[in-house]
């Protein structure tokens, strides 16, 4: 059984109604004939399905319809058009620092939005030191929370949310929060809760982090889903390969192609960079001292001709010469 | 269908009993915070208002009428619950627009702690209220303990009417200028500072239109007069508020998913 399963899902925004372009602009353009409500598709003709413990990557760029679909899938928004059936319970993480109110403490805010989350009281007494511990806020417990730092809040949003067990974890954008030792942790945190049989959704612009973490995929483009599949090593590449020449896959074909004139550019890239640095070392043999001349010569040595060097050299980086 | 309804509300409201409790305090906080006098504005706000009122209106329209103070504190509280609660209401789903378009909650929960906030605020005044009656010489009757209808119908109305405010202040933002001046219209309306008998009698009848004035009446009369109305009149006090209800659930049940759209 599908823990999440997505039937042709279209979702319609309407724009330029009388709501949106005030009374005035309404009776001009009603006079003149010349009102239309315009409609914007945001997403069209989605399906997808994902079984329990998958992790499903959305991948597309801005205004790909990635947020809207994730709020169709938690029942924010109903979808204008298709099905969506859901099984267990939801944790979404959307946009998480919103929603915080600034003028209570950390610890107010923290019950507040456990509270939102559906804990229960007694839930959250039990967990409150373990969530203040990840988020790192021991010292800011009653700071109020305007007074953080914006770092400081999108963690404090992402511990209160991840001390959960649900069935099915939605990330949008979540993982890239904070500094680099918190995202660390992040990510870490999220493969704990994966490897415990809960299904996720994880929306990123960080190719990396859907090709490390998700065994699924979904590409979205303008509304349209352009593929739901598998095989992420593939579609990643076609995608990084689309995001730099800007063609869309017509067909399957399409995709092993982009995704190997992806490979072909990222080995053409591997061998310049390789170049450039041998080229610099070179410099430096040139005009370099003595010394500083031996250690470039071993470092090129080591990247290019590793067999040509006596082992106690190989792979210590600098050496002692 | 309504029995269901009504049925789904409270198991919502028993499952998001503790998220209830964490927004009822947070309206409770956001309201006084950075006051220097806090919670005491709950009891002053009215008794300075009432003190302004006597200033102006004893000469006016005392004269002729017994217990002039209570007569006039009991349309202050009321009309001041009424504006808070409905005001208050109107701007719940809009001031929560960031959570609601986030996470899946039962939006009404947000109203209804505004109401609740409201809703404290106005037993606090009701007990200011009760030492002004001693203070007064009001006899206190069994007739008083009726009040506790008044008082529940005009919560269901308030909630009802913010409800129909709250939605439509999502779709209509111009609502809350217009409610204003509502709001000032209603008050002259009410016969809060005056008496209505100086009106010809299908004037009277009028008024009955008004369901705050309804309440109002209901006090005045049960507290002053130490009489209980009449069954129709209880029936019009319950009508008005089931009617609001109705209207602000099918308002709700209908935009429910329309909100996000607009915020």
């Amino acid at each position: 059984m599908s823990v999440i399963e997505c039937n042709d899902v279209s979702i319609r925004y309407i724009t330029g109604d009388f709501k949106s372009i005030g009374l005035k602009e309404y009776v001009v353009r009603k006079l003149t004939r010349n009102f239309h409500v315009q409609e914007f598709w945001a997403d069209r003709h989605v399906t997808f399905s994902v079984e329990r413990g998958d992790m499903l990557g959305i991948i597309g760029s801005n205004g790909a319809g990635k947020s809207t679909l994730l709020k169709a899938v938690t029942g924010i928004m109903i979808p204008t058009d298709g099905t969506i059936k859901t099984h267990g319970k939801i944790a979404a993480l959307l946009e998480l620092a919103s929603g915080f109110d600034a003028q209570m403490t950390v610890r107010e805010n923290t019950y507040l939005r456990g509270a939102m989350l559906g804990y229960t009281k007694q839930f959250l007494d039990e967990r409150y030191d373990e969530i203040i511990a990840f988020a790192e806020l021991e010292e800011f417990q009653d700071y109020m929370f305007k007074q953080l730092s914006s770092g400081m809040k999108s963690r404090l949003a992402f511990s209160v949310a991840c001390l959960v067990d649900p069935d099915i974890l939605i990330l949008d954008e979540v993982l890239s929060v904070g500094d680099g030792a918190f995202r660390k942790k992040s990510g870490d945190k999220m493969m704990e809760i994966l490897s415990g049989g809960t299904t996720g959704v994880l929306v990123s612009h960080s190719i990396g982090q859907v090709r490390e973490l998700c065994n699924k995929i979904l590409w979205l483009d303008h509304g349209n889903q352009i593929a739901f599949s598998d095989n992420v090593q593939l579609y990643c590449d076609a995608y990084e390969e689309f995001l730099s020449t800007k063609k869309l896959p017509q067909s399957e074909s399409d995709v092993y192609k982009l995704a190997e004139d992806f490979s072909k550019r990222s080995e053409r890239a591997r061998a310049e960079r390789q170049r450039k640095e041998a080229k610099r070392l070179e410099k430096v043999l040139e005009k370099g001292t003595s010394e500083s001349a031996v250690l470039a010569a071993i470092k090129i040595l080591q990247k290019s001709r590793p067999e040509a060097l006596a082992p106690e050299y190989n792979g210590g980086g600098t050496g002692t010469a | 269908m309504v029995p269901k309804t009504i049925k789904r509300v409270t198991t919502n409201l028993k499952r998001n009993s503790f998220l209830f409790e964490q927004l009822v305090n947070r309206d409770f906080q956001q309201r006084y915070k950075r006051t220097a006098l806090g919670m005491a504005w709950s009891v002053l706000s009215p008794l300075m208002n009432l003190a302004v009122m006597m200033l102006v209106f004893s000469r006016l329209f005392g004269r002729n009428v017994d217990h002039f103070v209570i007569y006039l504190f009991s349309g202050n509280i009321v009309m001041a619950y009424y504006k808070e609660s409905t005001k208050n209401g109107m701007q719940s789903l809009m001031n929560n627009s960031a959570i609601i378009s986030k996470i899946n909650v039962p939006k009404y929960l947000f109203l209804l702690s505004r109401n609740v906030s409201a809703l404290i605020n106005f037993g606090l005044t009701i007990i200011i209220y009760f030492l002004f009656c001693i203070t007064d010489g009001i006899t206190f009757t069994p007739a008083m303990l009726m009040l506790w209808y008044p008082i529940f119908w005009f919560v269901v109305m308030n909630i009802g009417i913010g409800m129909v405010l709250s939605a439509l202040y999502v779709f209509f933002r111009d609502i809350q200028y217009l409610y204003d001046i509502f709001l000032t219209l209603l008050t002259y309306l009410s016969a809060i500072f005056y008496t209505i008998d100086k009106f010809p009698e299908q004037m009277q009848r009028f008024f009955l239109l008004n369901p705050v004035y309804v309440n109002i009446k209901y006090w005045r009369l049960v507290v002053i007069d130490g009489i209980i109305p009449s069954v129709p009149y209880h029936l019009l006090v319950a009508f008005y508020a089931l009617l609001f209800l109705g209207l602000g659930a099918f308002f709700y049940k209908k935009y429910n998913h329309r909100f996000v759209y607009y915020f």
